[in-house]
């Protein structure tokens, strides 16, 4: 993405852009401390940050919608998360890159075989696998065979939004087209998921400075997830949870306690049980998340978001498929009851006829 | 499908199962029985009106128990309350109920869930101590006695300890799933065993009430 003669390393670009130490130190102490990192880490970030070289970096886009891409690259003007953003080099991008048809690939193939071994690969869409996985195809490849092929040299892949990290929306009831995750196929490589729908800008760079910084991926959950980032629920951290322990509850988007702030639990805010840093990190600079503008969280950065019942239900409402169950039990049950009574009152009259 | 799902789906729908199957099941078994036949004159026509009395006169002790009784006697009262209170007054709970009924009523605070939940902990925790200490109560107890203890108690911690959010490093919605779990073996344990006495309560005192009536005794 960049044209003429391109710095070596990040350092030389932030100062070739006029950014002072200053700056930069304070970008590394924020980094570090999202990244739940001492305080001391900063200034050996800024300093290994400095001598990075340019990251190689292929991005491949499958089953999406380009939101995220939206949400990583427009997210506002320039800062240094952009800047990191900038400086990595992007080999391989469908959407933004200038090359197109055959060129868009051979560049592929010229940058893995340059960084063999070193590249990062970013995934945002899921994987349809379903019929030889014919739903998504590029340049006459489908995505599956793409992504193994990829793959194979890349030091590390990040898997961002939710559809990478688990199918998301193309795996929504039914799944026509087997929508599967990154970590689904990917096996033998160290795989970090950014879910969000889509996920925070602030994540996605932090993830990618920590790899800069450190060489390799930060700390993970079970779902592969930087713990730094998704370590407490929105539950956890959200403003409203006073509201929520007093039993506050706004019970419509209109009503006095909506006015008032109160807790969006009875309105089907799934925040008890979501992992993300919108509450902390939050969006658009810093300035707001949803909950604060007054919608339930959604629960967008975990896996089957769209299959766990209406957005507005409450997160104690049951799922009750259907109540046939309970009424074959309710006759069943009955039933048993009764043979059960005929068959003692058989005995009984036994009893009494024998004396 | 996470532990979380699974709870909220197929394990609820099994519970429920279970316990529509079995409440069913005893109350037929028990309303469908011979009755006994009494040849005796009978002393006294009002035989539903010593039933209904029974019903409510045997929730008092009897003068004549009364400071015997009376240590167990508030125990019971209290965490019977206290329970009420934690599983029908909690708005999270409530907003259950009204998935299944269609309608809600107003919760209390959650503080005072809290507090009841502790106090309805410790009384249970007495009066399993009551249990294990009297000769003659720990004489008569069996397996069910201190199963149905325990899936009772059991919801209760898991509850308490997912609001307070202390899992030993589990996550908040493994305990969610827990606590949920807890109550559906709870829901599914409660027609089978010595908790049947929920509903069973009222036609073992009722029959009992309509008998002394015939009788002329006391109801
Ligand atoms: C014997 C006692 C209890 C019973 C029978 C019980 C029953 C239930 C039931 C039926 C649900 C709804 C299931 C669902 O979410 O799908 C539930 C959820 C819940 N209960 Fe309890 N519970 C008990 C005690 C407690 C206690 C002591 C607490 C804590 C103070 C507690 C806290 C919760 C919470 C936080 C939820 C989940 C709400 C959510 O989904 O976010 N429970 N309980
Ligand atoms: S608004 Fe949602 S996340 Fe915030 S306290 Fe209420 S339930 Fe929790
Ligand atoms: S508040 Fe919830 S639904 Fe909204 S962006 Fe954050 S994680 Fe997604």
């Amino acid at each position: 993405m960049h044209q003429g003669k391109t710095p070596e390393t990040l350092g030389e670009e932030l100062r070739r852009r006029g950014m002072s130490r200053r700056t930069f130190l304070k970008f590394c102490a924020a980094v570090a401390s999202s990244m739940a990192l001492p305080a001391t880490m900063a200034p050996v970030m800024a300093e290994a940050l400095a001598k990075a070289r340019r990251q190689s970096v292929i991005w491949l886009s499958f089953q999406e919608c380009t939101g995220c891409v939206e949400s990583l690259t427009r997210s506002y003007a320039p800062t240094l998360e952009s800047l990191i953003f900038d400086f990595i080099s992007l080999d391989y991008q469908h959407a933004l890159q200038a090359a197109a048809g055959h060129q868009a690939e051979e560049a592929r193939e010229a940058a893995m075989k340059e960084h063999w071994g070193k590249y990062l690969v970013i995934v945002d869409g899921s994987i349809p696998l379903k019929d030889g996985g014919v739903y998504s195809t590029v340049a006459g490849e489908t995505n599956l065979d793409t992504l193994r092929h990829v793959a194979e040299g890349a030091a590390a892949l990040i898997s961002v939004g939710t559809c990478a990290a688990y199918g998301g929306l193309p795996k929504a009831h039914p799944n026509p087209t087997g929508a599967a995750a990154v970590t689904d196929i990917i096996k033998d490589k160290p795989v970090i998921n950014v879910p969000g729908c889509p996920p925070i800008p602030e994540v996605m760079t932090g993830v990618i400075a920590n790899f800069l910084t450190f060489g390799r991926l930060p700390e993970m959950d079970a779902l592969h997830r930087p713990i730094a980032f998704f370590g407490d629920t929105i539950h956890d951290r959200c403003y409203r949870r006073p509201f929520y322990r007093r039993g506050q509850f706004a019970k419509r988007f209109d009503d006095e306690g909506a006015r008032n702030g109160w807790c969006l639990y009875e309105l089907g805010c799934k925040g008890p049980v979501v992992h993300n840093a919108c509450a902390t990190t939050k969006w658009n600079q810093n300035l707001t998340f949803p909950i604060q503008s007054g919608h339930g969280c959604i629960g967008c950065s975990e896996p089957d978001f769209w299959d766990k019942g209406s957005f507005y239900a409450p997160l104690s409402t049951g799922r009750w498929g259907s109540a046939e169950g309970i009424a074959l039990a309710a006759a069943v049950g009955t039933t048993v009851g009764i043979g059960s009574a005929l068959l003692s009152r058989a005995r009984q009259s036994d009893i009494i006829r024998k004396g | 499908m996470d532990l979380l799902e699974f709870a909220r789906g197929p394990a609820m729908q099994w519970a429920l199962i279970l316990l529509v199957l079995g409440t069913c099941w005893r109350i037929a078994g028990i309303v469908f029985l011979k009755r006994k036949p009494d040849l005796s004159e009978p002393r006294s026509h009002g035989q539903m009106a010593g039933a209904l009395r029974t019903i409510f006169s045997r929730s008092v002790p009897a003068r004549a128990f009364r400071s015997r009784v009376l240590y167990s006697n508030l125990l019971g009262y209290t965490f019977h309350i206290g329970l009420a209170i934690v599983v029908f007054a909690y708005q999270p709970h409530i907003l259950w109920f009204e998935s299944i009924l269609g309608f809600q009523w107003p919760a209390l605070p959650n503080a005072v869930i809290s507090v009841a939940a502790v106090v309805t902990l410790f009384s249970l925790v007495a009066l399993l101590v009551k249990r294990l200490t009297s000769p003659v109560l720990r004489l008569i107890s069996n397996f069910d006695d201190y199963f149905s203890w325990a899936v009772t108690v059991a919801p209760l911690v898991t509850g308490l300890m997912a609001v307070a959010d202390v899992g030993f490093g589990l996550r908040y919605e493994t305990l969610l799933a827990v606590h949920l779990l807890s109550v559906w073996l709870l829901f599914a344990w409660l027609p089978f065993g010595k908790l049947g006495h929920a509903f069973l309560v009222f036609l073992s005192r009722g029959t009992t009430g309509a008998l002394f009536a015939r009788r002329g005794a006391r109801t």
